[in-house]
């Protein structure tokens, strides 16, 4: 199968709107997340873009004359805008597209919304947009997969490239938060009373953060250091819909079939990038597959004491943090993560220190008992 | 490799299940979704009450897949790796007008997790794979009208790549008490072909 690398990457969230703002602000401990009192019936923390400052940014880049993007879509757009303008490639008709979200622009199902958007909440709507908006000649593929949907992006691109369906990917992820999912994870008692705390024994849940990223992907690389996308895996727990498996089946058999894919054995990793939404169920059946799968003295952090827990564009996020940490060789704090309170044992990432990384994990896990893992590795020709 | 092929296929529309074009349930077209999934229920199924808890698009699916994943079609030992690969146009904007419709109003405030849970399409991939202990690969794809090259192309690379040996893959779409299904599995070895036009045959059937 031929290898396959990224190119140029973005992350834009409440930390900045490029991955240069973002990691500084991660190598300074500091997080997105803020007591808010606007969204739902009771105050909750949570990582929220500022709409004015979107407006202000959107308007200065998008140089478009009728700018009739919901918020989602100025997100994504932005966030693409930044990644294909840094790309090793430009878009023809053998790129493909893929549109990572869970929930796309559902703040509009409620009443109170412009009615001329109304049908974008349709997702092919809001495909259609970004496709659009770029020129892209492909119909987009937008991945609803839950809470995997970013990752999952990343796996399903490599694979159509290997098998020549496509040159090159773009790939955008986001969400947004609004009544309607924190209303759903309130309901399922879910959400965190204080800002989430990934693998610690005082987790009580989940902080849900807003954002957008991009990457793009390519079989063809031109420069002496780059990051190949080695192996991957997603595979089902058959288990529950909305609870994970005790055993971290569906996970354990995605970090396998990863491993295997790559050929590379647990002790050549370098770094584990969880999911770590903070909920005491999944991050003990992440521990467990970890163990299971004999990682359990691999450095590992969860990212999302930083930015909450940002749905479709969670995985992309989390990957391009990884990427850093390859490129950069440093290993950042696993924020919120105090005293350890899983029932196995795990190499938390204490404090930020540099270290050799060339080889790391990113795994996510979602309702509807999904899991999918992808090893990254840094190669110089 | 040589080609995919397809070992069965299935499809519901206008309250009528066929199995391999072949009319397996047919009720009154007038009945609404609801009454005709439980009739479908009835006869095709009976020891999966948690059936009745799933919301409309997983029903669908559900029935869909039923049909497809026993042990004439398929073997146990082959199902636990199966990939699943669904797509449609509407996601889970049914539940989600539901969930919706819970939080509208301050005055009667009630969202429901069990109805929540479903406001996402690849549910559907979570109750299917439950069903018949299904391991493998998942994906759900969001297209703006059936798309048969791309699920062609997953199929072959989630093949190729080694990931599974057999896929079921498909369309599930409910919206607006609109509804239809067509779902196939795909194999090394199958009676019919792996392509574009038949993959269309199956979806524009019935």
């Amino acid at each position: 199968m031929k290898p396959i690398y990224i190119s140029s990457n973005n992350i834009l969230s409440p930390l900045g709107f490029n991955t240069v703002e973002n990691i500084s602000q991660i190598s300074r401990e500091k997080s997105a997340i803020k007591l808010q009192n606007i969204i739902g019936k009771i105050p909750s923390y949570a990582a929220l873009i500022d709409n004015d400052f979107l407006n202000q940014v959107f308007k200065a880049q998008a140089n478009c004359d009728i700018c009739d993007f919901t918020k989602l879509e100025k997100m994504m757009l932005l966030s693409l805008i930044d990644t294909i303008s840094k790309a090793s490639f430009s878009i023809t008709d053998r790129t493909l597209l893929i549109i990572a979200t869970t929930k796309g622009n559902i703040d509009i199902l409620n009443s109170k919304i412009n009615h001329m958007l109304k049908n974008r909440v349709y997702l092919p709507e809001l495909g259609k947009q970004i496709k659009n908006f770029f020129g892209f000649k492909n119909e987009p593929i937008i991945l609803s997969n839950a809470c995997v949907s970013g990752v999952l992006a990343i796996a399903v691109a490599k694979r159509l490239i290997q098998n020549e369906f496509y040159d090159n990917a773009f790939i955008v992820g986001g969400d947004l938060i609004t009544e309607f999912t924190i209303s759903g994870f309130q309901s399922l008692q879910a959400i965190s009373d204080r800002p989430c705390k990934p693998f610690s024994k005082y987790r009580s849940g989940i902080t849900l953060g807003e954002a957008a990223a991009s990457l793009a992907i390519t079989s063809t690389n031109n420069s002496e250091k780059t990051i190949q996308i080695i192996g991957d895996g997603s595979n089902n727990d058959a288990n529950h819909i909305s609870g994970p498996s005790r055993n971290g089946e569906g996970l354990y058999r995605s970090i396998q079939s990863a491993l295997q894919e790559s050929k590379t054995s647990p002790e050549r990793l370098d770094y584990i990038s969880a999911h770590g939404t903070g909920t005491s169920y999944n991050d003990e059946m992440e521990a467990i597959a970890f163990n299971r799968a004999k990682l359990e003295n691999v450095p590992i952090n969860g990212l999302k004491g930083y930015f909450g827990h940002t749905l479709g564009a969670s995985g992309i996020i989390e990957t391009i943090v990884g990427l850093h940490s390859m490129n950069n060789n440093i290993l950042y704090t696993s924020l919120g993560t105090d005293e350890l309170g899983v029932s196995v044992p795990l190499n938390i990432i204490r404090k930020t220190q540099k270290r050799n990384i060339k080889t790391i994990l990113k795994t996510a896990s979602g309702f509807g008992g999904c899991n999918t893992a992808i090893i990254f590795k840094k190669i110089k020709f | 490799m040589k080609d995919l092929r397809i070992i069965a296929y299935c499809s519901i529309k206008d309250n009528t299940i066929k199995l391999n074009n072949r009319t397996k349930i047919a009720k009154d077209p007038k009945l609404s979704f609801l009454e005709f999934a439980k009739k479908a229920y009835k006869e095709q199924i009976l020891d999966y009450p948690k059936f009745f808890k799933m919301d409309n698009l997983s029903k669908l699916a559900f029935l869909a897949s039923d049909m497809l994943c026993n042990s004439d079609i398929i073997k146990t030992q082959d199902k636990e790796n199966m990939a699943i690969v669904l797509s449609n146009r509407s996601s889970s904007l049914d539940t989600d007008r539901k969930h919706q419709a819970t939080i509208i109003d301050t005055k009667s405030y009630y969202p429901r997790p069990a109805l929540f849970v479903y406001t996402l399409p690849n549910i559907t991939i979570g109750e299917i794979s439950i069903r018949h202990k299904i391991k493998g690969e998942n994906a759900f794809f969001v297209l703006d009208k059936f798309n048969a090259e791309i699920l062609m192309q997953y199929s072959i690379s989630l093949i190729k790549n080694k990931k599974s040996n057999f896929v079921l893959c498909g369309w599930v779409d409910y919206d607006k008490r609109k509804y239809s299904a067509s779902m196939y599995i795909v194999a090394r070895n199958g009676i019919y072909k792996h392509s574009k036009e038949f993959i269309n045959k199956i979806f524009n059937s019935n």
